[in-house]
């Protein structure tokens, strides 16, 4: 598989997991107007991730579609960062997740906006408007909960800490993320690792929250080494496909 | 109303469709603060790009004339035709006026 | 205020909303009508809400991303109509949180509907179709509903109701145009939903002691049989053009009438679902308290923030 193709499934997979993960709250958020909104959030990943599917399909150009892309392939062949199939636990800790990962994709979509390649940068334009507001949205939260009541400080704590060893495998690039970036189709990880640790540490001091020391960080999620979570949203996902192969619906 | 802690305040919800065009209210919701008002609408008084320009006002800051008073606030209106143009007669040679 | 001028205003009530005026907020009404409205909007904001359980079932299994984000966003809209009902009612005095508490301890109702499950992808197409062809039959009504807040959430709604039918039609279309195992699970979707959906209508006329009040005030403007017959007239052909069978072997189409004829409903059936005896009630009761008990922190978290910058605030006002 050509590196570029790889690499924009990397995107594509990180939009639909974390959008699929986000689907499982519809109906069960904490007030409507939350469910709301973090529906809006699954559906703009959502909407992404097919941006990027079908652009993948065209690099494969073996007569693929995004749903053939997205529901017949197993655990190893998803490159999603460990971080979007972690669990979405409480309110607080979903925000969480969602706080790590739209601060990281802000920074990453604002960058690939100029990307050399044409149809990504086409496509990071469209959805950095979107991404700017999840990032808004998720730090707003964290604020509220992090300095709200001593429970919800004591829960997003939790998840900071929880998630905190899912940050690094973002930023830690590997022979795809340097070739992306040699060919300008990407930016630089460690920048983007530098406006994210800055953005990240100001809305924590803010929210009242303590940054983790811990520096260990889990790895595998870019390569397709999963945890046990994946496959159980795979389950949920491609069922119908899988049930009943070669269908249209 | 009940008082507790976890209920969220009521914001009354204003929307410009376009430019131009003035702000009209849409209906209400609840929220926090302000900011949350705002967010809140944007999600769900304009998934269909209803909106341009939204406006939040916390409910219980909204004072309203009383119904019952109806008739002494606007029935004086009703028989002051001269603030009508169609009371003034213009002959039809000079045209739109 | 005494009885007779009690009298005469209901009197002077309902010769305004025979009229067709609308009633307005703050305008005088008989108490009846208002515990009326608050009841019948906050059980129409329930269904709503629970509605959304069954749908959201299959969000994470949809078959295809394009289904994905059509369910999500459909779903989404009902918790919006929800969110618009309550509006409705809290413009009548009513207090949001109260009406969710009476919904989660059993007391107030909502649609029984909702109690029936999705275990197959085609129930989500059959809702769409039958269930929401259904509700659109009863709002489109209700947007010239006498009282003006309700009418004005129903018009909004119905504007956005539109695509969930079309939706609804549109996988059933699929379906019933596929593989023998696809058309299948229409049929069988089609035979679990079509007694429910004619059930939403309500009992007989007959059977049906509050319409009479509700039709005088100009709440409903016509009849539970009268919507239920021109759903089915609506709907039959619908099945028809795909290739599906209505399960009712007494439907046949009336000349004379105009209308179809159709088989008896079983109110047995009706009446124990209500009674909380419906193969999902307690599932779906279980899930909004779960939803609300577990969002109670998140709620006062933003509640505390909130009074703590506004003191923040003051604070720095003060001291400027």
């Amino acid at each position: 598989m050509e590196a570029k193709e790889k690499y924009v499934l990397r995107l594509a997979d990180n939009a639909l997991i974390l959008g699929q993960r986000l689907g499982e709250w519809c109906g069960h958020g904490p007030i409507l107007e939350q469910d709301i909104a973090l529906t809006n959030v699954a559906l703009d990943l959502i909407g992404q991730s097919r941006m990027l599917y079908q652009y993948a399909a065209e690099l494969k150009n073996d007569g693929s579609t995004e749903d053939d892309i997205a529901m017949k392939r197993d655990v190893f062949d998803f490159y999603n960062v460990l971080m979007v199939e972690q669990e979405n636990g409480d309110w607080g800790k979903t925000i969480v997740r969602q706080f790590f990962y739209d601060t990281y994709n802000y920074f990453l979509y604002e960058a690939l906006c100029t990307s050399t390649d044409q149809r990504l940068g086409e496509i990071a334009r469209k959805s950095f408007k979107e991404i700017a507001y999840h990032a808004q949205f998720s730090a707003e939260w964290v604020i509220r909960f992090g300095d709200g009541t001593s429970e919800s400080h004591e829960r997003v704590q939790a998840a900071v800490d929880d998630l905190w060893e899912f940050t690094g495998e973002m930023f830690t690039p590997d022979e795809i993320d340097l070739a992306m970036t040699e060919a300008g189709i990407a930016p630089d990880l460690n920048q983007i690792a530098a406006q994210w640790k800055r953005k990240v540490t100001q809305i924590l001091d803010i929210a009242t929250l303590k940054m983790p020391e811990s520096s260990f960080m889990q790895k595998g999620g870019k390569v397709g080494e999963h945890s046990e979570y994946l496959g159980f949203i795979l389950a949920e996902l491609q069922f119908m496909q899988r049930a009943y192969p070669g269908m249209q619906w | 109303m009940s008082n507790n802690k976890d209920n969220w305040k009521i914001w009354e919800i204003f929307i410009r469709s376009k430019n131009g065009i003035s702000h009209k209210h849409v209906g209400s919701l609840h929220a926090p603060d302000a900011e949350i008002a705002i967010k809140n609408a944007r999600d769900v008084y304009t998934r269909r790009s209803e909106g341009i320009s939204i406006w939040v006002v916390p409910s219980d800051q909204i004072t309203a004339s009383k119904p019952d008073e109806k008739e002494q606030l606007f029935a004086p209106a009703d028989d002051k035709v001269y603030r009508h143009p169609t009371f003034y007669h213009i002959p039809d040679e000079i045209g739109h006026m | 205020m005494s009885k007779e001028e009690m009298l005469d205003m209901e009197a002077r009530f309902e010769r305004y909303v025979a009229a067709e005026n609308k009633v307005e907020p703050k305008d005088w009404m008989p108490e009846k009508y208002r515990k009326t409205l608050i009841r019948q909007i906050s059980q129409h904001a329930h269904s709503e809400v629970v509605g959304m359980l069954p749908e959201a079932n299959w969000i994470t299994r949809a078959p295809s991303l394009r289904r994905k984000v059509a369910l999500l966003a459909k779903v989404q809209d009902e918790a919006g109509h929800g969110l618009y009902l309550y509006s409705a009612a809290e413009t009548m005095g009513a207090d949001r949180q109260d009406l969710i508490e009476d919904l989660l301890s059993g007391k107030a109702k909502y649609s029984s509907i909702f109690n029936y499950p999705t275990p197959t992808w085609a129930d989500i197409g059959a809702i769409g179709w039958l269930v929401d062809g259904a509700a659109i039959a009863n709002q489109v009504m209700l947007c010239r509903t006498s009282y003006g807040p309700y009418a004005r959430a129903m018009v909004r709604i119905c504007k956005e109701e539109s695509f969930h039918q079309r939706q609804g039609y549109e996988i059933m279309m699929a379906l019933a145009a596929g593989t023998p195992a696809q058309k299948k699970m229409a049929q069988d979707a089609l035979n679990r939903w079509w007694w429910p959906s004619l059930m939403m209508f309500g009992p007989t006329d007959e059977n049906s002691p509050n319409s009479a009040l509700s039709m005088k005030w100009r709440i409903k403007r016509k009849s539970n049989d009268e919507l239920r017959q021109e759903f089915i007239d609506k709907t039959v052909p619908q099945a028809e053009f795909i290739g599906l069978t209505v399960p009712d072997p007494d439907l046949k189409w009336n000349e004379e009438r105009g209308h179809y004829d159709f088989g008896e409903i079983d109110w047995q059936e009706f009446y124990d679902v209500i009674a909380g005896n419906g193969k999902c009630n307690k599932q779906r009761l279980h899930a909004r308290n779960v939803a609300h008990d577990n969002g109670r922190w998140v709620r006062e978290a933003a509640n505390a923030y909130a009074e703590k910058q506004a003191k923040r605030r003051k604070e720095e006002s003060s001291a400027a």
